[in-house]
């Protein structure tokens, strides 16, 4: 008998499965899918992100009412950081007709790129998936502002140049790379090495393997023997915290260690209390609650008990302010969306039109309230990431603080890079199609 | 009293050995098949993309571990990597031979696997269960290496992905973006269904034989004439061959692109899982272990919001961890053997309903 409630519960079950995509949405919305993670080993990273991310749409919705009088239906769905699941969460919101993919991970951002432009729903990786994406003519669908990792690298060679009085003292020097060894963290690589040639200075390996991610004792030993001058390091997740807490253990000068903007966690540091005083980071938010933009999700969603954020001091940390700054984005494609075609609910084509022609300059931040807290910056037809500027930030035990004037990537170093790997990803992809949508003016 | 063989005489010796020997069996299969090849393509591109290609492929792997592990008794934790040798072989032999059909390659990419398979079951003639647990785990994390830092593997790709390119058959995409997910799913029903026909007699012939009988005790294997390291090498090559082609279809029918992390040691204890779930030494068992550790949580995430349930997303991910470890312990105690013992008592009880003696 109870093999028989199995089969009938087994049979229910998949019943239940049948019935899911039918469901439809209200007409009278725009549905944004968000793809996060609380759960799982990067959550101590995705937790704020997605506070953040949510908090400001549910503001948007509570202050103004939604976006030209029409409210943002925003829907989590939870991926664990997991290729499989994303994949998942992106099949099971596709018949609920969202505008906009956000992924949230390297890896689902690739899994999904070729969809998109099939599915006809653009992709927004802010700063992180492929690189090559920002070239708008071989990727239509995919937008990855403000900058890219290439960016990112560049900028920090800029720094290092800076502190030690100009890049020509870069000869000479060694500088070291400690990377997760999968595809986000070995990103940086081809740039790094056409500097260390154009600057003459040495680049050293560290990988870091996802599996060793919380053993890095070997690795610092060796980074002792070495004494490279100055420390990229492309890490996430629990990578992070561990690197600062062993490069607290052999001394290594934190001033001197510099992670990119997804290893600038407040997460990351904590663990290593007062060992990671000094260390720092790339960012292109500014931290703090004391923005008009914070304000206002503390005043409509916090205090009215519409966040999952554990106390009001989370509110404007990092990667909080990470995941508003993303959800401006949306924001704001929407609304240019709408201005574009006249319609108040927007499919993905219209966001894709939105995204594309977005430009957000000073007049429009000190609309939103975002003063300070970010940079004016703005996307084209061939250009979907726009290669701007970001600053260091420092740990000083207790929060970030700017460390450094906004500083412009190399562009002429990166570009030549970006336009090579898309045009490599087209032609290695047989029948990646050629871009026929039209381009808007830019607003 | 539906499920009875009353009447059902067999007059051959061939009769007798067949796969199905009673008819509601056959007739059960048939429905299955018809369902498998008529009804699901024209299903929801969600239950086919996110459900029942995923689940073949995770059969196809369980198989393949099944023959290694569950006939063979050679226990193995290198699943995923042999996998990620079928993927890296098929994407490799379509780069360079572009105008071959890619059912070809998914196929001859599992020759690539099972020689690998080959090289990395050799100590398996010394060595036995937990010691070689240890040794495939060697070549998991060797492989997995390579996958990472060999770039000619991803064709020198900056982000060290593959990406699938457009293939078609017979004039229709089965792989790349513009493939639907019904044309995907018939390529990898037919290809899953002449594995598992060509296993199932593989299985009950004299390798099949061979094999169990290594399994259940070498030396007395070894004195009956059958060569061990031969018989433990086929194993090897046959279940990294499974495994191998489970790894090209998940690559190029399903994710349709990815990095190498997909085949990490997590993805060779998922499929060691489904193996001692399912049941081990049964085919039917590599099925029903794919079915509940892959299929049942997406079930069970999926539930609260069709019954109109408001629960936080990440509420809903920590109830299906829950939910399904309790399943996978209540399984297990119930019955050590796997859903496949489950599955030939229940139907046993069957049998003999409602007078059970």
């Amino acid at each position: 008998m109870r093999c028989k409630h199995l089969v009938l519960g087994t049979a229910l079950a998949l019943g239940t499965v049948a019935i899911i995509p039918v469901a439809a949405s209200a007409e009278d919305s725009i549905y944004v899918p968000l793809m996060t993670y609380r759960t799982g080993p990067f959550s101590a990273s995705g937790t704020p992100i997605a506070n953040g991310m949510v908090d400001y749409l549910n503001m948007i919705n509570a202050r103004d009412g939604g976006i030209g009088g029409v409210k943002i239906k925003v829907e989590e769905c939870e991926t664990g950081y997991d290729t499989a699941k994303g994949v998942q969460c992106y099949e099971s919101v596709k018949s609920k007709n969202p505008i906009v993919t956000t992924p949230y991970s390297t890896a689902i951002t690739l899994q999904v790129i070729p969809k998109a432009g099939v599915d006809k729903v653009p992709i927004l990786s802010m700063a992180y998936g492929l690189s090559a994406a920002a070239d708008g003519n071989v990727f239509p669908w995919v937008f990855n502002p403000p900058s890219t990792y290439w960016d990112g690298a560049s900028i920090f060679v800029k720094y290092v140049g800076q502190k030690l009085g100009g890049v020509d003292k870069l000869k000479g020097k060694t500088i070291g790379l400690v990377y997760l060894d999968a595809p986000y963290g070995k990103e940086p690589i081809p740039l790094l090495q056409e500097l260390a040639k154009d600057y003459g200075f040495t680049l050293k390996l560290y990988p870091v393997p996802a599996s060793e991610m919380q053993n890095q004792s070997a690795l610092w030993l060796g980074i002792r023997r070495d004494r490279p001058d100055y420390i990229y390091m492309q890490g996430f997740g629990a990578m992070n915290p561990t690197a600062v807490k062993e490069a607290a253990r052999i001394n290594f000068p934190m001033e001197h260690l510099i992670g990119n903007w997804w290893a600038g966690g407040e997460s990351d540091v904590r663990p290593a209390g007062d060992g990671g005083k000094g260390y720092l980071s790339l960012d292109f938010n500014v931290v703090g609650h004391d923005f008009p933009v914070m304000q206002d999700i503390i005043k409509y969603v916090v205090d009215k008990g519409g966040s999952q954020v554990a106390s009001k001091a989370d509110v404007g940390e990092n990667f909080y302010g990470r995941g508003v700054l993303n959800s401006m984005i949306i924001a704001e494609g929407i609304r240019n969306a709408q201005k574009l075609t006249g319609r108040q609910v927007i499919t993905g084509e219209d966001m894709r039109r939105g995204l594309e022609s977005l430009n957000i300059d000073q007049t429009r931040l000190d609309q939103l309230g975002m003063v300070g807290f970010a940079r004016p910056f703005r996307v084209s037809c061939s250009d979907h990431s726009g290669h701007h500027a970001a600053y260091v930030a420092k740990w000083d035990g207790h929060t970030w603080v700017k460390d450094s004037d906004w500083i412009e990537p190399m562009k002429d170093k990166v570009l030549p890079l970006i336009d090579a790997a898309a045009k490599q990803y087209a032609t290695s992809s047989t029948g990646w199609p050629k871009r026929t949508e039209p381009c808007d003016k830019s607003s | 009293m539906f499920y009875r063989e009353a009447g059902q005489f067999k007059t051959t010796y061939a009769a007798d050995m067949a796969v199905f020997p009673v008819l509601q069996d056959r007739i059960g299969f048939g429905a299955i098949l018809a369902v498998a090849y008529l009804v699901l393509p024209f299903a929801s591109e969600f239950l086919l993309h996110v459900v029942m290609i995923p689940f073949l492929i995770f059969s196809l792997a369980a198989i393949g571990l099944n023959i290694l592990t569950g006939y063979t008794g050679l226990l193995s934790l290198g699943t995923g990597a042999f996998m990620g040798i079928g993927a890296f072989a098929c994407y490799k032999l379509t780069s360079i031979f572009p105008n071959v059909n890619i059912i070809v390659w998914v196929i001859a990419s599992g020759f690539f696997a099972a020689a690998v398979g080959v090289l990395f079951g050799l100590p398996s003639l010394r060595i036995k269960g937990f010691y070689l647990a240890v040794a495939t785990l060697a070549a998991q994390f060797f492989l997995q290496w390579c996958f990472i830092r060999i770039p000619w593997l991803y064709n020198y790709n900056s982000s060290g992905s593959i990406e699938v390119p457009e293939r078609t058959l017979f004039g229709i995409p089965i792989t790349g973006p513009t493939a639907t997910a019904s044309s995907r799913y018939l390529v990898v029903l037919a290809i899953v269904a002449v594995m598992t026909w060509i296993a199932s007699n593989l299985v009950r012939g004299r390798i099949g034989r061979s094999w169990m009988a290594v399994r259940d005790m070498d030396i007395a294997a070894e004195l009956m004439g059958i060569r061990l390291l031969q018989t433990k090498l086929v194993a090897f090559a046959v279940s990294s061959f499974y495994c191998g082609v489970a790894g090209a279809l998940l690559m190029f029918l399903w994710y349709g692109g990815g990095e190498s992390g997909v085949f990490d040691i997590n993805q060779s204890f998922f499929v060691l899982f489904m193996v001692i779930i399912g049941g081990l030494g049964s085919l039917i068992g590599s099925f029903m272990g794919a079915a509940l550790i892959y299929t049942l949580p997406i079930v069970l995430r999926a539930t609260p919001a069709a019954l109109g349930v408001p629960l936080r997303s990440e509420t809903v991910d920590h109830l299906t961890f829950m939910t399904v470890g309790v399943l996978i312990i209540g399984f297990l105690v119930l019955e050590p053997m796997g859903l496949a013992r489950l599955w030939q008592i229940t139907k046993q009880k069957l049998r003999v309903w409602p007078f059970p003696y």
